[in-house]
């Protein structure tokens, strides 16, 4: 049954209902829920990709606009959207469970966080940091690059590694990055340690939009490049060769699959991802310390990938919207209702 | 470099380094016979361990409440609030197993551990949220007994608290209870055999459910005495502190060779002197170039090591793999 009278009039209905509505987070949640909606009911496709488009491009900063909060959860979204579907590369096509990923996305942070503010003085004496701003648009690359070495040089160790062994030193590895984080601010002050890096520069943006629409409309740009490199690489022998490995390491092998190349990639791949979207965060916060990137947020990605099932480009997107959705505003709105009641009563 | 200072600490880092070596050896045979059993890391095990210490501390205060802290002798009381936390531990790590693990037997080698890091967490909130709910504070002092305070100068630059010496012995008491039970009694023999070849195992007689249960029974109670002996030693608990021991304590168990019952003794001891002893000369040695916090890097780095150029650990286990 097609269903796009019904996907059309929840878009229009729940986006008047935020116009009217602009404080609620239950009427934003509904709108929300009309874009999952429209993701997955049946309908014909340019009609679903015609209405995510105007959703997301024109209807999400529109509402914005009126409520800069519900764009910044929207920029959330987009950054752990991209993060699972990098994830989801390492897990769930190549099955090498990787329990420290947030330590890429460390390494991007980090990378644009130095350079882009007067932090790197510090390492490299004389005035000439922070760097201008349209280096950002370079560090996105950069950051990318960085981070998909670190992840072949995390790769390389582990290639031996099986299962739960790859698991308990990608987690070593993942904390190993965080222990660093915080102590490299001695002998070479390299990262400030638990006191952050901070003020990271902002980029000028094009046509003069303002920081929360621009890093809206990056972030989204990068979801954009991120999904598109996904389909092509799953459908592709790479993708295959990853399949095969997750299902039969020795199968593949026989079949002619090289096990250090393939692994590797995987494991690039995911970072670069990650690293892409750390350049943004650091940018986005303005500060970063080493507590934005604990185990927790490891478990937290991988909690997405796995909620969507493991291995599914738009599970990975449904799962990163729902969890972060859930996090920044269901179980944060949850536990203040319960407050309330507590003091009331 | 100060050598004469080097030279003075060094009893008084090897006595530190075998407490903690100890601690770690106790939380280390929880995976160590998990892993003998089902090849499976227990990775709510360091919140078992942290339960027990939890326990450890209600128990404490509840006697303190009454008045009967300072009442009772205080090897009772000791030996109390020891059996009030294995018996928690080794009651949640068999209710976790049925729970969360057994479900998932023969299911993909992956899913197991994902459920067991999700019990992990589960546990750490709600331990959070019952200490929250109950005394306001999740953040626990382990209530102070004199007696465990008192200090025995043995030289100028080195004593010995009455608490170390209660720690020490808990923890050789513990293991040699567990060298009897797994070495010297009917049930150690069938939680060897189903370590071993568990259809075999099936075939002879063997109980294989009750056998994998009375393991994480075991494994939990050792788990929960070293929660006890922790919060009596370092005083100050809460429910994220499990976290990082256990997992030090996991690669304790990989240094001796995981599912080898003496190699997490050995395995413990090893890394907790090299800890200490990284802690106390790492900066002294680099003239404070590195400080102490790189000793978690270092039992990591030894993990990562052990696993890519001796997988099978020191003691020799051989590691199977399941395909």
């Amino acid at each position: 049954m097609i269903r796009s009278p019904i996907a059309l009039a929840l878009v229009g209905l729940s986006a008047l209902a935020v116009a009217t509505f602009p404080r609620s987070v239950l009427v934003f949640l509904f709108f929300q829920g009309s874009l999952l909606y429209v993701f997955k009911a049946r309908m014909p496709e340019p009609l679903r990709w015609g209405l995510l488009a105007v959703s997301l491009l024109v209807l999400m900063p529109t509402i914005g606009y009126f409520n800069s909060y519900y764009l910044e959860v929207a920029t959330q979204v987009g950054i752990f959207v991209a993060l699972a579907l990098g994830l989801n590369i390492v897990v769930g096509l190549a099955g090498l469970l990787d329990l420290g990923y947030v330590a890429f996305f460390a390494v991007g942070a980090y990378s644009w966080a130095i350079f882009g503010s007067p932090h790197a003085n510090i390492i490299f004496g004389g005035e000439s940091f922070p760097l201008a701003g349209w280096w950002f648009y370079v560090f996105l690359f950069v950051g990318l690059g960085t981070a998909a070495i670190t992840g072949i040089l995390l790769g390389l160790p582990v290639l031996r590694l099986h299962g739960d062994y790859l698991a308990i030193v990608t987690l070593g590895f993942g904390e190993v990055i965080r222990v660093l984080a915080n102590n490299l601010d001695k002998p070479i002050n390299l990262t400030n340690g638990p006191k952050g890096i901070t003020p990271i520069l902002r980029p000028p943006t094009p046509f003069g939009i303002p920081y929360g629409e621009f890093f809206y409309f990056l972030a989204l740009l990068i979801v954009v490049a991120v999904i598109v490199v996904n389909r092509r690489l799953e459908d592709s022998h790479i993708g295959r060769a990853w399949e095969a490995i997750r299902e039969d390491e020795l199968a593949a092998r026989a079949m002619g699959v090289s096990l250090v190349r393939m692994k590797l990639m995987a494991f690039a791949c995911g970072a670069s991802f990650a690293g892409v979207m750390g350049v943004l965060f650091s940018a986005k916060q303005v500060f970063i310390n080493p507590e934005s990137f604990t185990f927790l947020e490891s478990i937290g990605v991988l909690a997405m990938v796995i909620l969507g099932g493991m291995g599914s480009i738009p599970g990975a997107i449904v799962g990163a919207t729902v969890v972060t959705v859930l996090n920044l505003q269901v179980l944060k709105g949850f536990s203040l209702w319960l407050n309330e009641l507590k003091n009331a009563g | 470099m100060d050598v004469e200072l080097l030279i003075g600490i060094f009893p008084q880092v090897l006595l530190d380094g075998i407490i903690l070596g100890f601690m770690y050896a106790l939380i280390a045979l929880g995976y160590t016979m998990v892993y003998g059993v089902l090849e499976f890391i227990n990775f709510a095990h360091s919140e078992i361990f942290i339960f027990g210490a939890f326990v450890g501390v209600e128990v404490l205060l509840g006697l303190k409440s009454i008045g009967l802290l300072d009442g009772l002798p205080w090897p009772l009381v000791l030996v109390l609030v020891l059996v009030a936390g294995m018996a928690a531990s080794g009651l949640l790590a068999v209710t976790v197993e049925r729970v969360a693990y057994r479900p998932l037997r023969g299911a993909p080698r992956l899913i197991p551990l994902i459920s067991a890091i999700g019990i992990s967490f589960f546990l750490q909130d709600l331990i959070r949220l019952v200490e929250s709910l109950w005394r306001n504070a999740f953040n626990l002092v382990y209530p102070t007994m004199d007696v465990l305070n008192l200090r025995f100068e043995l030289s100028e630059t080195i004593d010995v608290s009455v608490k170390s010496l209660v720690v020490i012995g808990g923890a050789l008491l513990m293991l040699w209870a567990l060298h009897l039970i797994v070495n010297r009694t009917k049930v150690g023999t069938a939680i060897r055999a189903v370590a071993e070849d568990q259809a075999a195992a099936s075939l002879m007689g063997i109980d294989v459910n009750r056998i994998i249960s009375l393991t994480f029974l075991i494994g939990g109670a050792m788990g929960g005495a070293a929660g006890v002996l922790f919060g009596v030693q370092y005083g100050l608990i809460n429910p994220y502190s499990g976290f990082i021991p256990g997992l030090k304590a996991f690669t304790a168990a990989v240094l001796g060779g995981i599912g080898n019952i003496p190699g997490a003794m050995v395995g413990g001891l090893v890394l907790g002197l090299l800890e200490a002893f990284a802690a106390a000369y790492l900066s002294l040695l680099t003239g404070g170039a590195f400080g102490a916090e790189y000793k978690d890097i270092l039992a990591f780095s030894i993990l990562i090591l052990i696993l890519i150029f001796r997988p099978k650990g020191l003691l020799g286990e051989v590691v199977r793999e399941r395909a």
